[in-house]
């Protein structure tokens, strides 16, 4: 018991003092979509709130009315019904009322949509990413490709790694290799699974992106990442037993480190990735997310 | 709506007791012969009962797991039932938690709340409600119910033989996509579940047939079209819906069989199919399925709120054709399912527009509901409690579908809890709360007993607080990006989880309450007046005794 309890207060702690460099990842009790690190998901946070304030005051509205029959209406408090079984005014009015709301919504709404699925002509970086039952491969579309592969990092494997940081690389949430990628650039992805796979799907809530990777398929989608730190998504489309643990990590860095980076990763990963995690995490922070132990 | 007038000789004296016709067959004859809609109805009840208990428990076995974060029972499950140890039990585990999600879907959605609105009251009261002695073909209605008990019983068996290699059950979702149902799953799980949609499928085929025709061809004289009770409305287009969306479904998983045993490749890339077909021919059916599941709902709300308020129904024609506008466009909006598969923007665009259109026809009926109780005179016996906490949670699952229907949001919250939150809003909180409701209302008439106020009130109360702690922090999660069909997730999620997690043992003591409902009901043997209801109660259903005779309306009524 008193573990739970000082377990609730460190994500209590965690969620009123969270720093940026974790505001990319879901918080404990969070209500809301997770920030924005991109100028995509910066518009569909705009338009989930704009939508609440058609649907909040609507059903608060239906509440209302509904609280008021069942006092007014009830049989101690109007004994007598009335017959009334028509009126074309206010039945004209709740039909045309609601398409004017709806008019609202849509403008914004197909705004959005452009947004999200009108390309960059010409993207700065572009990425393949395949999925395979359980695993993301990511593949630098450039001269010569640099190319690897991405499992959920195993709890056993945390040590060996550097990635004992609870908050940083959360459990489920982190991967043995991130794709790394620079900040402020167009980042185009190719999304597929393998030939013979299932499908998956690569999602980054915090960049607003979400794409079914497709067996004989390759679809695309874009995103700038506006900040640099470390990404999660998870697979979003059922895949069998290893659903849950196929994550989907990006680490954005600035232009020098991943220009850096991707020199050397061609030739040796672990080492590059080593290096990269020495250039950016800094000291390992107070392990807050104790929450995670057990 | 015109009142109906009944002849003095149809009153329940005279049928009460037995006159000529009311042979009723030996107990084998009757219950497995039957070709008595009420006879029928009955039996599915019983079976809408037993299956959506199964279909619960599988439920609150996935809240237990998911009330932590970590594998908490799965594993030992897996080892339970299926004999795994050490760690293939975890993977078993894995595996049988998907197998649960995919079952408690099908479970719910075909052998709980299909069999439970359409075959259960629908045939029960449809012939009754347009004066009709019997459904048009009764042995079509026989055959319709023992089709479903072995579709019922071949899904459960999937669950019990190999499904992935190494592991039992069909664990691709209620959406059975390829390719992970057909490479995925190799084993003869998967097509044991095909064969049960087929069974199943055919059995509510064969029922909207009987549907459709009964309501065209047996309305007593003078009911026209347009003085016909709302609740025959709702399942005419419903039946309409099933008959035109269950063919699809049929040839899509037809085609899934055959790529999974005859070398086929209708959904293979390899073989120059295309994995994303399947998911159009499946929600060409999927979507108006959730409408054939929530329909007849909203008739049987429309009755229960003109009969407690003491009203007719506010802009009864506007209701009928909103019901007609929500089937029709049904049948256009199947792929605001898929805006991530990689649909171009015109088609998004399209699906974006067709699916706000939805949100008009149905706000048309949430304000009739509300307009048919102001000014009535509104008592609160049981049916009308859920009947107006049906009003507010579908609201609240009406609002979250405008928002889903946006692509450009869909884009974050897709296949997040979320949705999952959304579709029980309107179908666990909805479709289940109007079938509670209707339990309650025609309870009386159908076997000739009242139920328990006071039971039929802590029921509500029980399950509104259960299914609302369940669902809502859901949207919350799904906002912060869980994704649905999880058996684990980030430590982050584990507060809300472990709400929605109470919330789902609340609802298990609700239908045990409802369980004690039916049982002491039977026991008390409190007999029923033949219209419990008072002057609101104006269908034809409350001219009859309590129960009605074996065969009702052997003189047609007539209808002013």
């Amino acid at each position: 018991m008193i573990n739970k309890a000082s377990a609730a207060l460190a994500s209590l702690a965690s969620l009123l003092f969270a720093s940026g460099a974790y505001a990319d990842q879901p918080k404990p009790w969070q209500m809301g979509l997770q920030e924005a690190a991109s100028p995509v998901m910066a518009d569909i946070r705009w338009f989930e709130q704009y939508t609440l304030w058609f649907i909040v005051p609507i059903t608060l509205f239906v509440l209302l009315l509904l609280v008021v029959v069942v006092v007014k209406f009830r049989a101690g408090a109007n004994p007598v019904p009335s017959k009334t079984s028509h009126n074309t005014a206010i039945e004209v009015v709740w039909t045309v009322g609601p398409v004017i709301v709806l008019l609202f919504l849509a403008v914004p709404s197909f705004k959005l949509l452009n947004k999200e699925l009108v390309l960059p002509e010409k993207p700065d970086v572009t990425v393949k990413a395949t999925a395979t039952q359980w695993l993301w491969s990511y593949e630098y579309q450039m001269e010569n490709p640099v190319s690897f592969d991405s499992y959920m990092l195993k709890e056993e494997d945390r040590a060996a790694a550097g990635k004992t940081d609870m908050a940083r690389y959360p459990r489920l949430l982190a991967a043995d290799n991130e794709l790394v990628l620079p900040v402020g650039k167009s980042v185009r992805m190719l999304v597929t699974a393998a030939p013979t796979d299932v499908i998956h799907a690569f999602a980054l809530p915090a960049f607003g992106v979400k794409i079914d990777a497709v067996p004989g398929r390759l679809n695309e989608t874009w995103f700038v990442a506006e900040k640099e730190g470390l990404y999660y998504g998870q697979c979003s489309e059922l895949c069998g037993k290893d659903h849950s643990f196929m994550p989907i990590a990006i680490r954005v860095v600035s232009e020098d480190k991943y220009k850096t980076w991707l020199a050397a990763a061609g030739s040796d990963l672990a080492k590059a990735n080593k290096d990269l995690m020495a250039a950016t995490d800094g000291p390992a922070t107070v392990n807050v997310a104790q929450n995670t132990a057990q | 709506m015109a009142g109906p007038s009944a002849h003095d000789h149809h009153a329940p004296a005279a049928h009460g007791s037995d006159d000529h016709h009311a042979h009723v067959p030996g107990f084998f004859a009757r219950w497995f012969f039957s070709t008595n809609h009420k006879d029928i109805g009955t039996l599915y009840l019983i079976f809408a009962i037993i299956a959506g208990i199964i279909g619960g428990v599988l439920s609150i076995a996935m809240r237990m797991e998911l009330q932590e974060p970590g594998i908490q029972i799965f594993h030992g499950l897996a080892s339970m039932v299926y004999g795994f140890q050490g760690d293939a039990a975890i993977d078993g585990g894995k595996h049988m938690y998907n197998v649960f999600t995919t079952a408690h879907a099908l479970i719910m959605i075909f052998f709980m709340v299909m069999p439970a609105l359409i075959g259960g009251f629908a045939n029960w009261m449809i012939p009754i409600m347009i004066g009709a002695p019997d459904m048009a073909f009764p042995r079509m209605n026989n055959i319709s119910f023992w089709l479903i008990v072995p579709a019922f019983l071949l899904l459960l068996l999937s669950m019990f033989v190999e499904g992935p290699a190494g592991a039992y059950g069909t664990g691709g979702g209620w959406t059975i996509y390829p390719p992970l149902s057909t490479t995925g799953q190799p084993g003869p799980a998967m097509d044991l579940a095909i064969l049960s949609l087929h069974v199943a499928g055919a059995s509510s085929i064969l029922g909207a047939i009987n549907f459709i025709t009964t309501i065209l061809n047996m309305r007593a004289p003078g009911m026209t079209l347009h003085k016909m009770p709302l609740f025959a409305w709702a399942v005419l287009i419903t039946a309409f819906l099933l008959l035109l969306s269950l063919p699809v479904l049929a040839g899509g998983i037809t085609m899934l069989l055959t790529d999974r045993n005859f070398g086929t490749t209708f959904f293979a890339p390899e073989g120059g199919g295309d994995p994303v077909l399947f998911q159009h021919l499946f929600w060409f059916f999927g979507h108006p399925e959730v409408y054939i599941l929530i329909l007849p709902g909203f008739g049987i709300i429309s009755h229960i709120v003109s009969t407690f308020s003491r009203k007719p129904v506010f802009g009864y024609l506007g209701m009928a054709y909103a019901m007609v506008a929500i089937g029709a466009v049904g049948f256009i909006v199947w792929a605001h399912h898929m805006y991530t598969v990689g649909l171009s923007l015109e088609a998004q665009r399209y699906f974006v527009f067709a699916t706000m259109v939805i949100a008009v026809p149905t706000g048309v009926k949430i304000f009739s509901w509300i307009a048919t109780m102001w000014g009535g005179s509104l008592t609160f016996r049981t049916p009308m409690v859920w009947a107006v906490g049906f009003i507010f949670l579908f609201t609240v699952g009406g609002v979250t579908g405008v928002q889903l229907a946006n692509a450009g949001l869909d884009r974050s919250l897709h296949d997040t809890y979320y949705v999952v939150a959304h579709f029980h809003y309107v179908l666990s909180l909805g479709a289940v709360f109007a079938i509670f409701a209707a339990w309650y209302y025609w309870f009386p008439k159908m076997f000739g007993y009242m139920y328990a106020e006071w039971i039929g009130k802590l029921h509500f109360w029980v399950m509104f607080i259960g299914v609302n702690m369940v669902f809502f922090p859901q949207h919350f999660l799904g906002l912060a990006g869980m994704p649905r069909r999880y058996i684990d997730y980030p430590d982050a999620f584990a507060g809300w989880n472990y709400v929605s997690s109470i919330g789902s043992y609340i609802s298990g003591v609700g239908v045990l309450i409802f369980l004690f409902g039916v049982f002491e009901a039977f026991a008390r043997k409190r007999v029923a007046a033949d219209n419990p209801w008072g002057e609101g109660a104006t269908t034809l259903e409350w001219q009859l005794s309590s129960p009605p005779p074996y065969h009702q309306w052997e003189q047609l009524p007539k209808i002013k």
